[in-house]
């Protein structure tokens, strides 16, 4: 293999790793926030045992979040010096303001609420959580409005003088179309995957034997909080998602056609239909057997049940005329790996609409105080959790393996990204460094969240957490 | 003044931050296996979470400063990250990788009650601290003393050209200069017996960080220094001295405020020397990336100037205000005994079915 290709896989594997903790972080800081501020209003123990509880498993998130993030943020320089050079003017910039507005928020306000119990006043506590979640969310702005610049570039000039391509309009950056709709989007499977993993461990003590029969209705009212999150925010991916799809088939064509391996491109007045499961050749250039929604891709990518969708060998031919010429941008094949996204759009989907399927069953389980005894809630307890989670994952894979084999949509391609003065030595040996390190660090990660969910909620010591009623030489409440 | 010249400075401030806050965090997990040590008055498990403590609200903000070099370096220079990060591949490598582990580290030592878990966690503290400390001094020594770039900005050394005796010895000053200053913030922020053994050792590494640190200054100003760089860093070395005699004095506030200055003092000498370039160029002084050279454009450097202005009081207030909220002295008491989960709770095969 060539660094390219090295680089690229360590691209990936770095980023979907990285983005396992991401959305858990956005939606669980939001969940630990509510939960504790349920509790500062009606003093219900119960919320305050369900706050710590989670707040526990959120740092242990959390950790793994930051430490991969790191990686990240240097990994453009190391891996790809020229996209960084070409770029530079206009991807920094939000990067830049991703460290200033949002890392120094979370970090910041994550220390003070860790250390903070009993020992600052109790409602400014509370908002130091709420802060800690303000600060993922803009992290996730700014972050997604650098992708967003690379799925289809505004607000810029190219310069032939200095070679690169330079900022003309932030504003536009920052209020990319893309952007908004890919920040709902994200935004709602995050708190998806937040209310989730809530779901997900309160419901397991629901159903475990051993659990303490007194906590079993603190947990249903945290099972019943994660599922209607889950149903909630399952209706905003599926909203957002469906107008994403349409801007996607208007400035990413070639994507909208990878998903669905469509080749030839369907006239208007027709109707594209849309294949819900197929059997045939990978990359689906021959079917044997396929369940089809009639007309459901014209829906998806125009809005009409009629509209023109373009195919795929139409558009690498459209390509390779327009893209011609330049070192940046001409490639002979301009078509992604299309079993993958044709594959990782269907997992998206899929995945996500198990999760609210779960979720709703749960949330009918739990009217009433009846028992959840059925093996079946074990099983639904676990899965829920992994569903929207590897939903988030597929949709990365999906977004960024559809756009290859460019890096910036029409400005350039990633093979003229790399670092040129990178050996495959050094690529290989990051690669390996980083996948054992990381894969070391996932079974810590997972044994620990376990032993720590399984404990369950600490119980309720009555101690006031309020500093007046406090002696300053009391130990911490929490700490490392 | 030229934008690209406030934003050389803006990312001088940063690296300054970054050094000042972070050094204690590295001293403080480079002292481990000396103050950690447990005797008849602490255990050390709790000596450890008592030096933890001190930094533990603060130090993940602490790394953003880093965080936010980095990216301020990306949207500003954008060449000189590109050579900066992609030249310095394997070096950085380690540091990300010592990074990672000390972050973890931090934050799972104390969560599970087994001595060897601990055991294996100190280890990558001490690593993640021992490791950065010192390999950061090596970067910016090569980066002012300059490294071989061609015409194209691109590093073609190796290496082997990175570690060259001049920037070891500037790795071995970092490293004893920030477990000095690592010494005197738990002199600072502890009570009982760590807080007089710091006192004790601070002086006893800073002298040794004096000596070596006044020799490397020399070497790397001699090189490319000017006038300005070299007051600063005659500065710096008297700081340090101040503040080894105020420590000695008992005088622990000022001490740790001595060993601050020293290393903003020092590192602000770096980048006086360095100015105008940015990373020079020891094939042909023409291929030097300089301030203006690697910039970005203007207007990406005005926008970027309007938002550092307008959020960095707002960061330095509420970070300040956590090193006030923090600000009594931690010691064995302040520890929660309860904490952590015990080792042997069950991990294996699910539980039964409920009923
Ligand atoms: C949609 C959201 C999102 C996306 C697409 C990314 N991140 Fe991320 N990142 C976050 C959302 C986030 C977060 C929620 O803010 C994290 C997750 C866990 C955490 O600690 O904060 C975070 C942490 C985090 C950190 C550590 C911050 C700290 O010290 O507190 C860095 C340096 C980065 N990220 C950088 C990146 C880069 C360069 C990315 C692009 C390749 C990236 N992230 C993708
Ligand atoms: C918001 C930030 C980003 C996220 C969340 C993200 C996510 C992803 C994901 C999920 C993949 C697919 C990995 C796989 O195939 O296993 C990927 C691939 C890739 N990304 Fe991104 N990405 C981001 C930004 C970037 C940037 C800034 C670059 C610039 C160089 C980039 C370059 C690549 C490359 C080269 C690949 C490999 C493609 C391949 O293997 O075919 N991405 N990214
Ligand atoms: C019915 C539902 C859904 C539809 C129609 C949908 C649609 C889309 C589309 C079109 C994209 C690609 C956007 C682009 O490349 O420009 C995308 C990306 C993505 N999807 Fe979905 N999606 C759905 C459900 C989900 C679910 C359930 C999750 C996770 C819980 C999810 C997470 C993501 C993520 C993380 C991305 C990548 C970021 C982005 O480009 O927005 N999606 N989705």
């Amino acid at each position: 293999m060539e660094a390219l290709e090295l680089a690229r896989w360590q691209f990936g594997i770095t980023t979907v790793y990285h983005y396992f903790f991401v959305p858990i972080t956005i939606g669980l800081s939001l969940m630990v926030a509510i939960m504790q501020s349920i509790w500062l209003r009606g003093r219900n123990p119960e919320w305050l045992r369900l706050a710590k509880f989670f707040g526990k498993l959120f740092t242990i998130n959390f950790a793994l979040g930051l430490a991969t993030g790191i990686v990240q943020e240097f990994q453009f320089g190391m891996n790809w010096s020229d996209y960084s050079r070409f770029v530079g003017d206009i991807f920094g910039a939000p990067l830049a303001i991703e460290a200033l507005l949002a890392f120094f928020l979370e970090s910041t306000f994550l220390g003070l609420w860790i250390f903070g119990w009993g020992r600052i006043p109790e409602k400014l506590h509370c908002a130091c959580i709420w802060l800690v979640h303000i600060g993922t969310v803009l992290s996730a702005y700014f972050i997604l409005s650098a992708n967003s610049f690379m799925q289809h570039p505004v607000g810029y000039v190219n310069n032939p003088e200095t070679g690169r391509a330079e900022l003309v309009d932030f504003w536009a950056v920052l209020t990319n179309k893309v952007q908004l709709v890919t920040f709902p989007h994200v935004i709602a499977a995050a708190l998806m995957t937040g209310g989730a993993f809530v779901l997900a461990i309160a419901l397991w003590h629901v159903w475990r034997a051993r659990t303490p029969a007194d906590d079993k209705p603190m947990y249903r009212k945290a099972a019943r909080m994660g599922a209607i999150t889950v149903l909630i925010a399952g209706l905003g991916v599926t909203v957002s998602g469906d107008i994403q799809g349409k801007i996607m088939t208007e400035v990413q064509p070639m994507k909208m056609a990878a998903a669905e391996a469509l080749y030839d491109t369907v006239p208007e007045g027709q109707g594209a239909p849309f294949s819900i499961i197929t059997v045939g050749s990978l990359d689906g250039t021959t079917e044997h057997w396929a369940v089809t929604v009639p007309k459901l891709l014209s829906y998806l990518a125009t809005g009409t049940f009629e509209g023109e969708v373009h195919g795929i060998n139409d558009l690498q031919e459209e390509y390779t005329l327009t893209y011609a010429g330049s070192e940046l941008t001409e490639v002979e094949d301009y078509r992604p790996v299309i079993p993958v996204t044709y594959w990782s759009f269907r997992a998206m989907v899929g995945l996500g609409i198990a999760g609210m399927a779960v979720a709703a069953a749960a949330l009918w389980a739990l009217r009433g105080d009846r028992p959840l005894t059925h093996r079946g809630w074990y099983w639904a307890s676990v899965s829920v959790l992994f569903l929207p989670l590897f939903a988030n994952s597929f949709g990365w894979i999906f977004t960024e393996m559809g756009r290859q084999p460019w890096v910036v949509f029409g400005l350039m391609t990633t093979q003229t990204a790399v670092s040129p003065g990178v050996s495959t030595g050094e690529v290989l040996t990051s690669m390996a460094v980083f996948t054992l390190l990381y894969g070391v660090l996932a079974v810590v990660e997972v044994g620990l969240t376990l032993r720590y969910a399984r404990a369950g909620a600490d119980p309720y010591d009555g101690a006031s957490l309020d500093p007046a009623d406090r002696d300053e030489d009391q130990a911490f409440v929490f700490s490392y | 003044m030229e934008l690209s010249t406030v934003w050389f400075i803006l990312i001088a401030v940063l690296w300054t931050g970054y050094f000042v806050l972070e050094g204690f965090d590295f001293g403080v997990g480079s002292l481990f296996p000396v103050l950690g040590r447990g005797d008849e008055q602490l255990d050390g498990n709790t000596r450890k979470r008592v030096m933890l403590s001190t930094i533990g609200p603060v130090w993940d903000g602490n790394e953003v400063w880093l965080l936010t070099a980095g990216g301020a370096t990306f949207a500003a220079f954008p060449h000189w990250y590109a050579t900066l990060f992609s030249g310095f591949y394997l070096p950085l490598l380690i540091i990300l990788v010592a990074l990672i582990l000390r972050a973890v580290g931090i934050d799972y030592r104390g969560k599970v009650d087994d001595p060897v878990w601990r055991r294996r966690w100190d280890a990558a503290i001490v690593f993640g601290s021992v490791v950065p400390a010192f390999l950061w001094g090596v970067a910016f020594t090569n980066i002012v003393r300059g490294v071989p770039i061609d015409a194209d900005m691109e590093f073609t050394g190796n290496v082997f050209t990175l570690l060259n005796p001049v920037a070891l010895l500037g790795g071995l000053v970092t490293l004893t200069l920030f477990a000095t200053h690592g010494a005197m913030f738990l002199a600072l922020k502890t009570d009982g017996p760590i807080r007089h053994e710091a006192r004790a050792l601070a002086i006893r590494i800073g002298l040794g960080a004096a000596v070596l640190a006044v020799l490397w200054l020399a070497i790397v100003h001699a090189g490319t220094g000017n006038a300005a760089s070299w007051v600063l860093a005659g500065l710096a070395a008297g700081t340090f001295l101040a503040a080894l005699g105020l420590a000695r004095a008992g005088r622990e506030g000022w001490a740790f405020a001595g060993t601050f200055g020293t290393i903003a003092l020092a590192v602000v000498s770096l980048f006086v020397a360095l100015f105008p370039d940015v990373m020079p160029s020891t094939t042909d002084p023409a291929f030097s990336l300089t301030a203006a050279n690697a910039a970005s454009t203007g207007y990406t450097l005005t926008v970027m100037t309007w938002v550092a202005v307008a959020f960095t009081p707002i960061v330095l207030l509420y970070q300040g205000w956590t090193y006030w909220v923090f600000r009594k002295r931690v010691s064995g008491h302040h520890i929660p005994i309860d904490a952590a989960v015990p080792a042997d709770s069950d991990l294996g095969a699910p539980a039964g079915p409920g009923r």
